[in-house]
């Protein structure tokens, strides 16, 4: 009896297997109708999302951030550069995005997958079309002191954003981790040695100090992203990686944490956007960006308390 | 009220348009488009038979080259063939040519400004000129937004560096037909209105977004007309060349 009962279950849970695999796009309308997901998810909510500061000791800002099972780890250095002519008061910053094959059966090793300079290029356009950060900022010039008049240097940043698994919204979960880094971000203290040239501040003798102390950069307003499937009548919030390659439409909003709208991202698709569909995401958006506001401030102030 | 633009046109103005379809020999079509001065080269080989290993061979694939006028493929130009690989994706019936690979290669002539909605029209009419089958066309406009708030269509490229945010949309041609009313309407919009593609920069309102939608709906009806009349005149030309 016990054993006729097991067997039954098997090929039930089998049959369900089956056709999920045969038929997608079917299993997933016959949640879709009962307003639910294949995980168990509403459509309108997110995955449980997690953001650690600090993660890299060497580096100068860091944060590893998951979505799910969407993993994204962002390291962040600074270096002391000659800022270009055209603009000689401000630093700079450059964002890059690997996919390395251990994230994605889809990745192979050597030619980097066809999304990465997809994502590293959105990363950018966001980060810059919000002005979180003044680069102004990241100038060294005009110090106090007489003998730094002919001083030309400002701080650089570069930001490398790695995808350990790769299961869905990864430009969602890659500007988090950018943003969650660079507000981890303490710029070092760097000075003038012997020769002239600028480093890091290590107590030898000889050092004249640019900047006093290490301090946190200034971000202004934050954005923050959220992606949807649009599929006939349906919205889907945070779709997985297999929701993504079976329904596809996408819109990507970002949201800045004073209402602006960042970016509206949406690249083809079978599927149409019309306005009152671009209102639902553009509101779904705006609740997930107090959320992860609400996460990311509990992250810094525990960080401030262990320091 | 009404900013003045440097050549002279009003706000909604679109810059003089020039399509040349059939252009190229050894292409199965070929299209170059023009917005003022910026213009864009397409060639459209296909379909060929075979698919990529990461493809799908229960459909028909599509492969977009961009080519810039200088200069290596970089990361801009790796998003403009995604953009334009997904917006060519969901005009073409894929179902009919299973297991085959359309190229698309699109050459960039001169950059001033509107480049992107330039090129997704340029790869439209070579589609159209190589015969490959289409749920309807794509029609692409540039809108962008001043600092205090005005929006401006098809921007140049000296407009661009001024401008706050500009956004590219692309949207279905609007259909003129024998059919009942009804059947065009999605809901309680027409179809024209829905958005295939939307690419912003920059940093906008919500309500400046949802006002560059309109103006965007607005211009490309115009722009629809100007690609319904182009193809007309072609095979005007060609059936009288026949007989």
């Amino acid at each position: 009896m016990g054993l006729s009962n097991a067997s039954e279950d098997l090929s039930s849970e089998m049959e369900v297997d089956a056709f999920r695999r045969l038929f997608p796009l079917r299993y997933f309308e016959r949640h879709l109708a009962e307003s639910i997901r294949p995980d168990g998810r509403p459509l309108g909510k997110a995955r449980e999302t997690s953001i650690f500061l600090g993660a890299v000791a060497s580096a100068n800002g860091s944060a590893l951030v998951k979505i799910g099972s969407t993993t994204m780890l962002t390291a962040i250095k600074m270096e002391v550069m000659t800022p270009s002519l055209e603009s000689p008061d401000e630093g700079c910053l450059a964002i890059d995005f690997h996919m390395p094959p251990i994230c994605s059966p889809i990745v192979r090793p050597g030619r980097p997958a066809e999304a990465s300079p997809v994502v590293s290029k959105q990363l950018s356009d966001t980060i810059s079309s919000s002005r979180m950060i003044d680069l102004k900022e990241l100038s060294l010039v005009g110090g106090k002191a007489a003998w730094m008049a002919y001083l030309n240097a400002a701080f650089s940043i570069m930001q490398d954003i790695y995808c350990l698994d790769a299961d869905g919204a990864l430009f969602d979960a890659a500007l988090i981790s950018a943003v969650a880094a660079l507000s981890h971000l303490q710029i070092p203290a760097v000075a003038m040695n012997d020769d002239g040239k600028i480093v890091l501040v290590s107590g030898e003798d000889g050092q004249k100090p640019v900047n006093k102390e290490k301090r946190k950069l200034t971000l202004r307003s934050i954005p923050f992203s959220l992606t949807c499937i649009l599929h006939k009548n349906y919205i889907l919030a945070d779709p997985t990686a297999e929701e993504e390659s079976i329904m596809e439409t996408h819109v990507t909003i970002v949201l800045d944490t004073s209402g602006q709208l960042i970016s509206l991202y949406k690249p083809g698709g079978p599927a149409l956007a019309y306005t009152s569909a671009i209102q639902d995401c553009v509101g779904l958006t705006g609740q997930r960006v107090k959320e992860l506001k609400s996460y990311l401030d509990k992250e810094n102030s525990a960080m401030e308390v262990v320091v | 009220m009404e900013t003045d633009r440097p050549d002279g046109r009003t706000p909604n103005q679109l810059r003089p348009l020039v399509c040349s379809c059939s252009i190229l020999h050894r292409s199965h079509g070929s299209a170059s488009w023009a917005q003022g001065e910026t213009k864009v080269l397409a060639a459209v080989y296909g379909p060929k038979a075979g698919t990529k290993k990461s493809e799908n061979p229960e459909k028909a694939s599509i492969e977009v080259i961009w080519k810039p006028k200088t200069g290596q493929i970089g990361k801009v130009e790796k998003e403009y063939e995604m953009i334009l690989k997904r917006t060519l994706e969901s005009i073409c019936i894929r179902t009919i040519y299973p297991n085959t690979t359309t190229s698309v290669i699109v050459q960039v002539v001169h950059d001033d400004g509107a480049l992107l909605p330039c090129a997704i029209n340029a790869a439209c009419a070579a589609l159209v000129d190589a015969g490959i089958p289409l749920k309807h066309l794509a029609v692409a406009i540039c809108c962008s937004v001043t600092d205090s708030g005005c929006i401006i269509l098809d921007p140049t490229k000296d407009e661009e560096e001024k401008m706050k945010a500009f956004i590219n949309l692309v949207f279905p041609n609007t259909i003129v037909s024998v059919l009942p009313e009804g059947s065009l309407q999605a809901g309680s919009e027409p179809m024209a209105h829905g958005i295939m593609t939307s690419i912003t920069q920059g940093a906008m309102s919500v309500d400046d977004y949802l006002h560059c939608l309109e103006r965007g709906r607005a211009a490309s009806a115009r722009l629809s007309e100007f690609v319904r009349k182009n193809i007309e005149l072609k095979s005007t030309s060609e059936a009288s060349k026949a007989g």
